[in-house]
């Protein structure tokens, strides 16, 4: 491990002004620890943030609810406010990492956490996002867990967080404190920037910005919510796909669908065409292959990764099913099949 | 020189006879409380106040030479002490048993992740950093990492029986199926680590290794140096699974390095480094052929298969070695293929052969059942020989049928249904049965017994690697003394005590049970002499000795202490007879129609394997290989990148071994009353491994019920039970 100078900053100023190029904030540290240790991240100064007062609260904030980027994942997927009323999110939280990492694990920290590309862990290997202009291992190389959507030739790595999709799909928003001192937000989806040709590059974060807060909209009344994830395990994996899907019926047609989708892209990844494809529509089998068919891309960007293409069909299709209701009737293609038992 | 005893006819079963009744019962492990509080010192623990710290440095390169090192660019970090680049540096640990050290290579590389250089510094994060900045320049090679090459591949002579190819074309119903495994790894929790320490010429090694009188032969092979030089000490191990069978580059290295600064130097290998350069389990490609009549009488049997290893590597994965004896047949066939290639070379992991052979050919017997329109636990029912097919050696004790019958009455197997008919919401629900077989053996051992009164001692260098050895040895000693189990101390894990066979190969309860159950009985002989009795009429319970009329307390009869030590070994039995455990694992799951996740609802492993010497360590054993087959079925795969070969998923994040969640509450092992007479002292078999060994298979001859397709390509990861269910348009 490379020696690094511990700084424990007095407030977000006081970080702001200590950051640099060199330098890393941590708060939970579930992931930087771990880079740091393999040395894949070397900074030079670690900025601690983790005991400035007042970050780790879930507030009113309009209709809404304001996260301080302190609050631990434990936290904000028990909070009986988010529960009731954004239950997909505490849903994705709660299908990510174990109970140990989530106890540490942080808001802010959540979001910012790095690619489990291998390549990335690896220095030995040529790393774009590591290492600008090295090149990109992945191309043609072991890919099980790359991107099927935004990734460019420099970079084939998906972001992997669970939380993000539940944010994303909720259309929450962050709030990032800038060094001059100035508070503005971004929409979750928009915190990130897909590779192009420069993959080390991951967000619109500025010198000196620390993401503060997050900010839930209204809760959706009368929506049903599930978060959906396939893994390679039944617990304690990173998502091959995830299907985040906040659904409103009336009657027996979708009045809202907004959907989101994790393990697939280098953000969490929304389509509002595919969205648009349900909303109005009744609940049928037909109209979640029209969903899934404009989803899902003709061709994946790596060999190992095209067996994604069918299993988010697939995972799509079961979310909505379970989401709409559909799935609790009976059916006369799958649900039924002959010589089922009494 | 203590005489060695020879297993050369069946022995009384005087554990039946012995009245203390410790034998068989579910006893603590003693070390336990030790372990849960933090008191049991694992090998990179209790550290010297002056040790160094040492990082192994990897080969970045597939094949080819070490040209040189940038010792410059590190020497003046803070805390660097010195760079070791030392000829007698391993490539790879030992494989088991072997005695002597592994490739020292040099300067040559043979895959990328091979350690070839330590770096040594005041404090391991130092190390490490300095490990890490290191150049390295090469000379790099042409590799072939792939083992589908041909080039790299070299067939070995078929071992027959009959005339398979005239009974499999002859034959009305016939199976070819094609499976593979991707590699595995041990995943020991346990990191190995050493520590070396020198007094003048004599080296101490606290190390985390299986098999201490071999590895003490391998250690002073790979320095030069006599062994009787070297003194090894393992009393406790964080997990073995046969990772941890040979002497490791970790414990070379701090001995040449401790050697070299004159401290004691401390190498503790990173999880990544783990998976680079412990050897690892193959990847397998099998071919198997079952050919039978229209009624289910197996006539044809062939298990070909294709691994890989280094150069120079001498093990290779046994995939068929149960496929030989398991199955009747009049023409049997069994060919290996070897792809020597620049991967991690490939060794002994829990099981070595059936773990992964058993996942092709139990699921071919099931294929096998689906032609022939039969019940799959009729189909092997069927099918048991009387005699090792290819051999024609007599089996010791045979429970296969015993344990299919009772387990397919206790599972509720006559409600399996058709394929593909149970349905639940999204879910699919299928049974799946497998046989499963490994076989047992007995290695010379050594053990000493002292009794001191009303106590006794067990003294040998055989190991625990989380397996019980000290609850067993332990209650042997106190049956056959008549002592309460509070009242033996067993000690293990040093090379200056008794040599035992280790743990390995499932044979350590059977060799080192041995060795002191025969050290106990001499007691006995002398206690009877004492008491003035024969022998057969000797009686001890609870510190008390009966014989001849006459009862008197044991600590009367010993003046100071009586000690006596036994060597055991394989005699003509071993060749007479097969000897093997047995049994029948049972599984039932669900399948995600959509997604193709599988969760396991629930396993019966019903076992015949001898007598039980502990029932709650060995149903520790037995459930835990039984989750390692879930593993092996569902989760557990080592990627290798396809250009260098070396290991992708160097870590428990994405090495995935089964979480919590992939493992059913509803998990029951079954022990059917076996003695095996033929096989050791102390009719018992080996246990260790016969958990693992088809409990994959249940699992995935499960999947193939619940949803009608079959996957072959283990594990079963959701996408490849998609790809299946798509295939058979289901």
């Amino acid at each position: 491990m490379k020696p690094f100078d511990y700084q424990r900053a007095h407030s977000l100023a006081d970080a702001s002004g200590r950051m640099g190029d060199a330098a890393s904030i941590i708060a939970g540290g579930t992931n930087l620890l771990d880079l740091m240790k393999i040395q894949v991240m070397t900074p030079s100064r670690v900025i601690d943030i983790s005991r400035l007062s007042g970050m780790d609260r879930i507030e009113p904030h309009g209709d809404g609810l304001r996260i301080g980027a302190l609050v631990t994942n434990t936290t904000l997927a028990t909070d009986a406010r988010i529960r009731a009323g954004w239950p997909v999110l505490s849903r994705a939280i709660l299908a990510g990492a174990s109970a140990q990492i989530r106890n540490k694990a942080t808001t802010g920290g959540n979001l910012l956490q790095r690619t489990r590309c291998p390549y990335f862990y690896d220095t030995a290997m040529a790393c774009n996002k590591r290492a600008p202009g090295t090149g990109c291992s992945a191309q043609g190389g072991s890919g099980r867990m790359l991107a099927l959507f935004g990734t460019s030739d420099d970079c084939l790595a998906a972001h992997p967080s669970d939380m993000a999709v539940g944010l994303a799909v909720l259309g929450a928003e962050v709030e990032i404190r800038a060094s001059s001192g100035d508070t503005r937000t971004l929409p979750v989806t928009q915190l990130y920037t897909l590779p192009g040709n420069r993959p080390d590059i991951e967000t619109g974060l500025e010198k000196g910005d620390i993401i503060t807060a997050v900010i839930l909209p209204a809760p959706r009344i009368g929506t049903r919510q599930t978060y959906r994830k396939v893994r390679d395990r039944a617990s304690y994996a990173f998502a091959l796909v995830s299907v985040a899907a906040v659904l409103k019926m009336d009657g027996d047609t979708i009045a809202e669908a907004a959907l989101a989708f994790g393990g697939v892209a280098p953000r969490p990844w929304t389509d509002a065409a595919v969205n648009g494809l349900l909303t109005g529509k009744r609940p049928e089998p037909a109209t979640f292959e029209r969903a899934a068919a404009h989803l899902v891309p003709d061709t994946a960007p790596h060999p190992e990764t095209a067996f994604k293409r069918p299993l988010l069909r697939r995972t799509l299709i079961a979310t909505l099913r379970e989401a709409s209701g559909l799935a609790g009737q009976v059916d006369t293609a799958r649900n039924a099949p002959s010589g089922a038992p009494q | 020189m203590t005489e060695i005893f020879r297993m050369n006819e069946a022995q009384p079963r005087l554990l039946d006879e012995t009245r203390q009744g410790l034998v068989g019962k579910p006893l603590d492990r003693p070390e336990g409380p030790k372990k849960v509080s933090g008191r049991a010192r694992y090998a990179a623990e209790g550290l010297p106040e002056d040790a160094a710290h040492g990082v192994l440095v990897r080969a970045t390169i597939a094949q080819g030479r070490v040209t040189g090192f940038g010792h410059d660019a590190i020497r003046d970090i803070p805390g660097v002490i010195t760079l070791i680049t030392d000829d007698r540096l391993l490539r790879n640990p030992a494989q088991g048993m072997a005695g002597a050290a592994p490739c020292q290579p040099g300067s040559q590389v043979f895959y990328h992740g091979q350690p070839i250089a330590l770096v040594v510094a005041d404090s391991p994060e130092t190390a490490r950093d300095a490990a890490h900045r290191l150049p390295v320049s090469y000379d790099a090679g042409t590799a072939i990492t792939d083992p589908a090459t041909k080039s790299a591949q070299h067939s070995g002579e078929p071992e027959t029986s009959g005339d398979f190819n005239a009974a499999f074309a002859d034959c009305d119903v016939t199976v070819d199926a094609t499976y593979t495994t991707d590699a595995q790894v041990a995943a020991a929790m346990e990191p190995h680590a050493a520590i070396a320490d020198w007094q003048g010429d004599n080296l101490t090694l606290r190390g985390s290794l299986q098999m201490l009188r071999f590895n003490r032969d391998e250690l002073a092979d790979s320095l030069g140096i006599d062994p009787a030089q070297v003194r090894i000490l393992s009393p406790y191990i964080g997990g073995g699974f046969g990772s941890k069978l040979g002497i490791g580059p970790e414990a070379v290295a701090a001995a040449i390095a401790a050697r070299e600064i004159g401290r004691p130097v401390r190498v503790v290998m990173s999880r990544q480094t783990v998976f680079d350069a412990v050897l690892r389990r193959t990847e397998t490609t099998q071919r198997v052929r079952f050919g039978a009549t229209g009624d289910g009488r197996i006539r044809a049997i062939s298990h070909d298969d294709l691994v890989s290893n280094a150069a120079g590597e001498e093990f290779f994965e046994p995939v068929s070695q149960a496929s030989q004896f398991l199955y009747g047949a009049e023409g049997l066939s069994f060919t290996q293929t070897v792809a020597t290639i620049s991967r991690t070379p490939s060794g002994s992991v829990r099981a070595p052969g059936e773990a992964v052979g058993m996942l092709a050919f139990e699921c071919a017997v099931d294929e096998l059942a689906e032609a022939l329109n039969l019940c799959p636990v009729d189909l092997r029912l069927r099918n048991i020989p009387d005699t090792h097919p290819m051999t024609g050696q007599a089996y010791s004790a045979h429970g296969l049928a015993d344990c299919l019958r009772r387990g397919a009455e206790q599972f509720g197997w006559a409600e399996r249904g058709a394929p593909g008919a149970r349905v639940e919401g999204d879910w699919r629900i299928g049974m799946g049965v497998s046989s499963a077989a490994r076989k047992s053996m007995l290695v010379q051992s050594a053990a000493r017994v002292r009794l001191l009164g009303d106590r006794a001692v067990v003294e040998t260098d055989m190991t625990d690697i989380g397996t019980g050895t000290y609850a067993i040895l332990g209650q042997i000693a106190g049956e056959m003394l008549g002592l309460p189990i509070s009242s033996v101390e067993v000690i293990l894990g040093d090379t200056d005590l008794p040599g035992a066979s280790g743990s390995g190969g499932s044979f350590g309860a059977n060799s080192a049970g041995s060795a002191t159950f025969l050290a106990a009985k001499k007691i006995r002989a002398t206690i009877a002499d004492k008491l003035g009795c024969d022998p057969a009429e000797l009686h001890l319970q609870d510190g008390i000795a009966r014989g001849g009329n006459v009862e008197r307390p044991l600590a009367d009869l010993v003046d100071g202490e009586i000690v006596q030590e036994a060597v055991v070994a394989a005699g003509d039995t071993s060749k007479s007879h097969l000897s093997s455990g047995f049994g029948a694992h049972f599984a039932e799951v669900a399948v995600n129609q959509w997604t193709g996740e599988t969760r396991v609802r629930r396993m019966l492993g019903v076992m015949a394997m001898g007598r039980i010497l502990n029932e709650k360590t060995a149903r520790s054993q037995a459930l835990g290989g039984m989750i390692w087959g879930i593993g092996a079925a569902l989760t557990e795969a080592v990627e290798h990148d396809p250009r260098t070969g070396h290991i992708v998923t160097r870590d428990l994040a994405n090495y995935h071994v089964p979480a919590h969640a992939d493992v059913p509450g509803d998990m029951k092992v079954v022990f059917l009353e076996e003695r095996d007479d033929m096989g050791n002292p102390i009719q018992t078999k080996g246990i260790g491994e016969l958990g693992i060994s088809g409990a994959g298979a249940a699992v995935l001859n499960a999947i193939a019920h619940a949803t009608g397709a079959r996957v072959r390509n283990f594990p079963a990861l959701p996408d490849r039970v998609v790809a299946a269910m798509e295939a058979a348009g289901v």
